[in-house]
């Protein structure tokens, strides 16, 4: 017997052509022209005609290629993950403070530094310590919506309660950064712009373990998550553990945000927009189908942001979240106006 | 030798209704409910007697106050939710979330219970789904959006995914509730076959008394100060549908065996 489930397969072999020719776009473009064969023979054979584009291609580049790659994709997972479980399509790391956070948890390492002492500052710089710092801020603000949203019911509440906590973090970073010095409100600032670039291999392989355990995370609740789209009760009455479900997605979103926007700055608008152009594109909402279709364009999306973020042939780069904002925006209200209606 | 449970579905002393930290509010207490398998049973009662209560008691969603529900003889607060979905599919008359889910991936939902970790459905699950599209005769609907459907589509594709489910229990909550009489009696029609033919045990609340009494084998009457369970018959015998709308304007009519307007 057939399973008259469509499979997509073919969009899916499609998508991932597009990701490895816009990931190879991506790495091609850049302050310093290298030849296309010069690229290729860096990754293959080893053999350039010059030594500084090997180490720019392999060392600068490719990272930065990859840390796109592991952000649109966490990014895009976790909004579609909080859409599903507040069954709001406007849900996302940002909307429900998530991002907001980690902001905090950075602030008062960086910000906050000050008030401790001047010798936790160094620590500052250290990627790592921002990374275990928004982590935890981001779990502390879901876990704090999340309590809330264990008392109120209407999702529509939940909402505005994240919002709500987003606020508070932002004003008490507000508080800190009026008392901080300058340079350190430089770092702060720098860090808030969002930035793909400066990860070594090392950071690079923390992020890329962290976010295969988020994807392994993810993959066990594809099927409580499908039934939830039937509403709670249902879900129940098909046996599924509605509570453990929505652990498990609170845990893994906060890894996914905390530990992307620990490396690379709260990065706005990909989280929320890209689950809905997915849904434009596949048309469904299972999540065996939408989960890696999410995964794969959150990549393309965010390479395609960093191609156009690092104005290809000039010394300049913009700042990453600025990029997708400008993108990301317009969508959503295109969305709107023109389906009228999102279903999720 | 077979074990043969007599009851399905048994409650002695079962006392429902909420509970908050201050208070308890108890909707109906002391039901004694003794249901054997085949049945097709219609809870019939005035609007907020306790309808919803007692099935969402009996399908586990909420805590009862106090007694005993048996299901196939094993207590249900012992049975886990997964070994209950096995048992007990629901029909909710609550409104379905927007999804863009197609009608036959909501159906195939129903299998979650029987399925691996990812939820592959195996050829013997695509075989149950198919056919509890043909008993619900929706399979021109299979490929439409769940949002596309009409009230009364939507209800019998429900039904499916509850057949799916397969289980020897099907509780639906006011299935008719915003269905025109056409898709009323076809509803009542294909759950009176599922009883009969397949031997399901169908428990639905409804406010069509008047059909109710023209199919259900069994019929569970909720008033204020009672409650009532037996054959439909014997009830019209004992003439204790008079009880169950304690209202001036409405009487039963044992012979039409219907409810009517009472004229002054």
């Amino acid at each position: 017997m057939v399973n008259p489930i469509k499979s997509y397969k073919n969009t899916f072999i499609i998508l991932i052509i597009i990701l490895l020719v816009i990931g190879f776009i991506n790495i091609s473009l850049g302050s310093v022209h290298i030849p296309l064969k010069q690229i290729l023979s860096s990754f293959f054979s080893g053999e350039v005609e010059k030594e500084p584009w090997k180490t720019i291609v392999l060392n600068y580049r490719l990272p930065k290629a990859i840390t796109a790659i592991i952000v649109g994709s966490g990014l895009s997972i976790s909004g579609l993950l909080m859409q599903t479980l507040f069954r709001n399509p406007l849900a996302g790391p940002f909307v429900l403070g998530i991002s907001s956070g980690a902001s905090l948890g950075v602030s008062i390492l960086i910000l906050g530094a000050s008030f401790i002492g001047a010798n936790i500052s160094s620590y500052a710089f250290n990627n790592f310590g921002l990374a275990i710092a928004a982590s935890l801020g981001a779990f502390l603000v879901l876990s704090a919506v999340m309590l809330a949203a264990i008392k109120v019911r209407n999702t529509m509440s939940i909402l505005i309660i994240g919002l709500m906590f987003g606020s508070i973090t932002s004003s008490v970073i507000s508080v800190l950064a009026y008392f901080s010095t300058a340079s350190q409100l430089q770092q702060y600032m720098f860090w808030s712009f969002g930035s793909l670039g400066n990860l070594s291999w090392k950071e690079i392989t923390a992020l890329l373990s962290v976010f295969i355990i988020g994807i392994v995370l993810v993959t066990f609740i594809i099927k409580p998550l499908n039934s939830l789209l039937l509403g709670e009760n249902y879900a129940k009455s098909m046996g599924v553990n509605v509570k453990q479900t929505r652990n498990i997605t609170l845990i893994a979103t906060s890894l996914l945000t905390g530990v992307i926007t620990a490396f690379s700055g709260p990065i706005a608008f990909i989280g929320l927009a890209v689950p809905h152009l997915t849904k434009l594109l596949f048309n469904t909402s299972n999540h065996k189908t939408l989960l890696p279709a999410v995964a794969i364009c959150g990549a393309i999306i965010m390479l395609i942001c960093d191609s156009i973020a690092q104005l290809p042939n000039s010394e300049y780069t913009l700042p990453i979240n600025a990029i997708t904002s400008l993108f990301g925006a317009p969508i959503i209200i295109w969305l709107l106006v023109r389906k009228r209606k999102i279903y999720y | 030798m077979k074990k043969d449970y007599e009851y399905i579905i048994n409650t002695s002393k079962l006392s429902i209704g909420y509970t908050s930290k201050k208070h308890t509010n108890t909707i109906a207490s002391n039901l004694d409910i003794n249901l054997k398998p085949g049945n097709m049973v219609c809870l019939l009662g005035k609007n907020g007697i306790g309808k919803s209560t007692l099935l969402r008691t009996l399908t586990k969603v909420q805590p009862s106050l106090g007694g005993d529900i048996f299901i196939n003889n094993s207590n249900l607060a012992s049975i886990t939710n997964v070994a209950l979905a096995k048992t007990l599919s629901l029909v909710l008359t609550e409104r379905l979330p927007d999804t863009s889910l197609t009608v036959y991936e909501m159906v195939a939902l129903g299998r979650q219970p029987f399925t691996n970790w990812i939820g592959y459905l195996t050829t013997n699950d695509l075989k149950i789904i198919q056919s509890s599209f043909e008993q619900t005769n929706t399979q021109h609907l299979m490929s439409r959006k769940c949002y596309e459907l009409s009230d009364g589509q939507l209800q019998k594709v429900l039904v499916a995914r509850a057949l799916a489910q397969n289980t020897p229990i099907i509780i639906l909550d006011e299935p008719t509730a915003h269905l025109d009489l056409h898709h009323t009696i076809n509803t009542f029609s294909l759950l009176k076959n599922l009883a009969k033919n397949f031997n399901k045990t169908i428990i639905l609340s409804t406010h069509e008394a008047n059909l109710a009494l023209q199919v259900a084998d069994e019929l569970w009457l909720m008033t204020p100060t009672n409650f009532i369970s037996g054959k439909t018959d014997d009830l019209i015998l004992n003439n204790d549908l008079n009880q169950l709308f304690d209202s001036k304007l409405i009487s039963f009519n044992k012979t039409l065996k219907q409810f009517t307007l009472k004229h002054s």
